[in-house]
């Protein structure tokens, strides 16, 4: 129990520490957003000025910092100047949308990782592995932006697809089902090219974790007890090189709001990442620093959902067994 | 009464990445009555895990059976179809590899391993199978049997660990136990212990057993006949008391004089120098002609070098790989 | 706990003290083992242990996994530390002595391990297994130390043909030679031998214990046999000391303590080491 505490406490830490950071670099960067209103012609000095005191630029550093942190325990993770509106309530909306495309390709890259992977090891150095692990050279070879930009081209040639867009034009006429079915339309793409970019990668996890355990004595001695070969296969085996694979899933989770970035904003996907990008560009720093804590605490509990699961999983662990 | 178990001219090798061949075992032949324990004996090297493995055709992916046949109740094992092997592995026949610390899955509870080994064989309900996992586990642990099926396989020691594989070995009340060294990381009393359970389980089930091991003292309590193998094959087969009292073939005899007095032994012997056989064991990968023990044995002959020897049948029950014997 | 010692140990006349090329008393140490989960669990590992071993002799220390033979193994090559109690090491007191004065004394004692495979780096040759410990105290040049060398693995019993072979390519026995040649190098008067047989076969047990005689009576060497296998204890050692759960419950000559053991764990040890005389009593199988 103390461990997890402890885990906790180190969470929280690393939540703080990203938020200093994050306030500091943002403002410690050449530019600001006022400075980009300055360039403005239309806009006159003395409403810039006005400005900057309103939202109390002129304020010594910790002292802007400490009122965030003293808003943010409010639940006011302060104003976004380009969207003229309050960042918690974008911030909700982009997350969710992102997290609708990550979650799910995430579950279906997964899926389809564990039997790959599985199969790959059973049937090491022979055909369908080395078939396996080429195209997942491939992929891996092959940077996402290319793989995004790929896909895309993809929809705009053979018109099946939507170039972009969560959802179109002519959504307020239609039916829920009609409204459901639209949005896993516009989904199909991005989630083609995150799977294909995370596919990869965990294929090889799989494989290598699965490889490692079918080798091991107590494999082949639950064989001779006549064991039969799936339950052997998926009690025996993957349970026993769950520990990276638990690891690795804590990971994924942990990059649910951050992994999708560029994809979203070669395809047009309203979510986090293109928020993101605009509010860097802009100088917009509350929003920086908003999006940037949500994709923190993403990876913290994905990192903490991991421990939880290795503990759970793991009885050698929970009763601090000292390592064979 | 036919033999429960006959193995005739056993042939595996093991075969490199390049393609090479390097044999394991040949021209292994021998019985197996029902009731009856057969001590295995050889170093390391000599293909004693390899012959335990073979019998249930569980091999590693680098090694293939050439030649021969494993006759188990009347059926031959190395012929069956895959799918005929199933209801034998584990039921029929259970091997009880060495390390026990490595055979037991590290994160499933012990109840659930010895429950799968039951639900393997016979279709039950999950009570009755929980009631007979408990059963078969109070065979080896009388106290405490349900703490222990409890728990999980690096909560208990290396005795401990055992006595759950001898458990899942009897768990389906087979007539044959192969088990490879099944003492051999164990301290002398928890070795006795283990021995101990495996006399009384053989008297109660009439268990057969085959018992791999690189001690003969071992052997002296607890086999009915010896097997000595060495590079491979078969080089003494007798009754226990007549191959480690007074051994026929010279590797057996050299074998038996380099294991001390020690507490059998006089002041006298005490710091002396114990005879050794010179030399090391072949590499069976690359063999010459002849027979294997030829270069370390204090009897050579000049045909030793030629021709391996054939076995001579010295008595009805005790047979020698020697041309000292004729071969 | 009381425990029958042998006329030969006797610390109250001087002139025995030097006889005894090491002296323990009352060797105590304690582990803290802290879990992953934060609590600590205290483990005692030697209890007012108490022994000595004759300069030139070999002690056998007995017991069964667990009762502290390796900790003690450790204290003694100076590689832990103990909690309490004292080590003498030919006359001189070394167990609180500092890392720097501590050097000089470790070479003078030497560890040969149990596990032949993974005591030595695979990797390495013979040659260099051997001398490692001549870089690592810094003596001799490159061409003294690989003539030092050879002269130490010809000592073991290995060709000369195969010192550039690397370690992972020789049998268990011949690595064990390595890694007493690798402890012969710094020419210690004592070798601790942890479990150095046991795990290899009996033919290979009888070629090295042979070797550990031969080099008894050629460099005088004193040795420090860490075993549970009683009957190979017997066979090398002067005197047998009996340990069990941290303590040296029974030390005596080896003849006198197999003849007569005087304390219970010495009888369950003798009890439990198979023999070959005994024979199984059963009615013959049909």
């Amino acid at each position: 129990m103390r461990y997890f505490l402890r885990r906790l406490m180190q969470g929280v830490f690393l939540l703080i520490g990203v938020s200093i950071l994050t306030f500091l670099f943002s403002t410690l960067a050449p530019g600001n957003y006022f400075d980009e209103m300055r360039l403005n012609p239309q806009i006159a000095p003395e409403t810039v000025a006005a400005l900057r005191v309103q939202y109390q630029f002129d304020r010594p550093l910790p002292v802007r910092y400490g009122r965030w942190v003293n808003a943010l325990l409010h639940g006011d993770m302060g104003f976004s100047f380009a969207y003229n509106s309050p960042v918690a309530p974008l911030l909700w909306v982009r997350a969710r949308n992102t997290l609708l495309l990550t979650v799910t390709a995430m579950l279906i890259a997964w899926a389809l990782a564990l039997p790959l992977g599985i199969w790959s090891a059973t049937t090491f150095g022979r055909l369908p592995d080395r078939a396996i692990s080429g195209a997942t050279a491939v992929l891996l070879v092959i940077p996402d932006l290319v793989l995004a930009i790929g896909v895309l081209i993809l929809a705009v040639r053979s018109g099946w697809f939507p170039t972009g867009g969560m959802v179109s034009a002519a959504l307020e006429g239609l039916t829920p089902v009609q409204k459901l079915r639209d949005l896993a339309w516009h989904m199909e793409l991005p989630i083609l090219a995150l799977v294909l970019s995370a596919l990869p990668s965990l294929v090889r996890h799989v494989r290598a974790a699965v490889a490692e355990v079918l080798d091991a004595p107590f494999l082949r001695a639950a064989a001779s007890h006549g064991i039969p070969r799936t339950r052997l296969l998926y009690r025996y085996a993957l349970r026993a090189a769950a520990n990276p694979l638990i690891s690795l899933l804590g990971f994924s989770v942990g990059s649910l709001l951050s992994g999708s970035l560029l994809v979203e904003v070669v395809m047009s996907w309203p979510g986090l990442g293109p928020l993101l990008l605009e509010a860097i560009l802009a100088r917009d720093l509350f929003v920086v620093i908003g999006g940037v804590l949500c994709s923190t605490v993403f990876l913290v509990t994905g990192n903490f959902l991991a421990d939880v699961l290795i503990y759970w999983a793991d009885p050698r662990i929970r009763s601090g067994a000292p390592a064979r | 009464m036919a033999p429960l178990l006959q193995v005739q001219d056993l042939h595996v090798a093991y075969i490199s990445r390049a393609g090479r061949k390097s044999p394991a075992l040949e021209g292994v032949s021998f019985d197996v009555r029902t009731g009856e324990t057969l001590g295995v004996l050889g170093e390391s090297g000599c293909g004693k895990s390899t012959l335990a493995v073979a019998l249930l055709r569980l091999l590693p992916g680098n090694a293939e059976i050439q030649k021969g046949a494993v006759l188990f109740e009347g059926q031959d094992l190395l012929r069956a179809e895959p799918r005929a092997l199933e209801p034998i592995r584990g039921a029929r026949i259970a091997l009880i590899f060495q390390e026990p610390s490595l055979a037991l899955h590290p994160t499933i509870r012990i109840s659930e391993q010895v429950s799968d080994v039951l639900a393997a064989h016979e279709p039950a309900s999950r009570a009755a199978r929980r009631q007979k996992m408990l059963q078969v586990l109070a065979e080896v642990f009388p106290a405490d049997t349900a703490h222990i099926a409890d728990s999980y396989p690096h909560q208990l020691s290396g005795g401990q660990q055992q006595r759950v594989l001898i458990a899942m070995a009897i768990a389906c009340g087979p007539s044959l136990i192969v088990a490879d060294e099944p003492t051999a990381s164990l301290d002398p009393t928890t070795q006795q212990d283990i021995l101990g359970i495996f006399r009384r389980l053989r008297e109660k089930f009439n268990l057969s057993i085959i018992l791999i091991t690189h001690n003969p003292a071992l052997l002296a309590g607890l086999a009915d006949r010896v097997l000595v193998l060495y590079a491979g094959k078969v080089a003494e087969i007798g009754p226990t008391e007549e191959v480690l009292k007074s051994p026929q073939h010279p590797y057996t005899r050299a074998l038996m004089q380099s294991v001390p007095e020690g507490l059998e032994g006089s002041a006298r012997s005490r710091k002396s120098r114990l005879p050794v056989i010179p030399g090391e064991a072949p590499n069976l990968a690359v063999l010459e002609s002849g027979c294997r023990f030829e270069s370390r044995c204090a009897d050579r002959m000049e045909q030793c070098k030629q021709r391996e020897p054939g076995a001579t049948a010295l008595s009805e029950a005790h047979a020698v790989s020697c041309f000292k014997y004729g071969g | 706990m009381p425990y029958r010692v042998s006329s030969t140990v006797d610390d109250s006349r001087e002139g025995e003290k030097m006889d005894r090329l090491l002296i323990v008393e009352k060797l105590a140490k304690r582990y803290e083992r802290t879990t992953v989960l934060g609590s600590k669990k205290e483990v005692l590992a030697l209890q007012e242990v108490s022994f000595s071993i004759g300069r030139g002799s070999t002690l056998a220390l007995v017991g069964e996994s667990g009762s502290g033979k390796s900790t003690l193994a450790f204290c003694i090559a100076c590689l832990e530390r103990p909690t309490s109690g004292r080590i003498v090491f030919g006359g001189n007191e070394i167990a609180a002595l500092g890392e720097k004065q501590l050097r000089e004394v470790r070479p003078q004692i030497q560890l040969v391990f149990q596990d032949p495979v993974r005591s030595l780096n695979p990797r390495f040759s013979a040659l260099e297994i051997v001398s490692e410990p001549l870089i690592v105290q810094g003596r001799l040049n490159k061409q003294e130390r690989e003539a030092r060398g050879r002269a130490l693995l010809a000592q073991v019993g290995i060709p000369q043909e195969k010192e550039s072979q690397k370690a992972d390519e020789f049998s268990g026995g011949q690595r064990q030679r390595l890694a007493i040649a690798r402890a012969l190098s710094l020419e210690p008067k004592l070798l601790v031998l942890d479990e150095a047989l046991s795990a290899l076969d009996y033919s290979v047990q009888a070629q090295i214990a042979n070797l550990l005689l031969e080099l008894q009576a050629a460099l005088g060497l004193t040795y420090l046999f860490i075993t549970h296998d009683l009957g190979m204890a017997a066979h090398l050692a002067d005197e047998i000391a009996v340990m069990e759960q941290g303590r040296v419950v029974e030390m005596d000559a080896a003849d006198t303590l197999l003849r007569a053991p005087g304390q219970e764990a010495t009888r369950r040890l003798i009890a439990a080491t198979p023999r070959l005389g005994a024979a199984d009593h059963r009615p013959q199988v049909i």
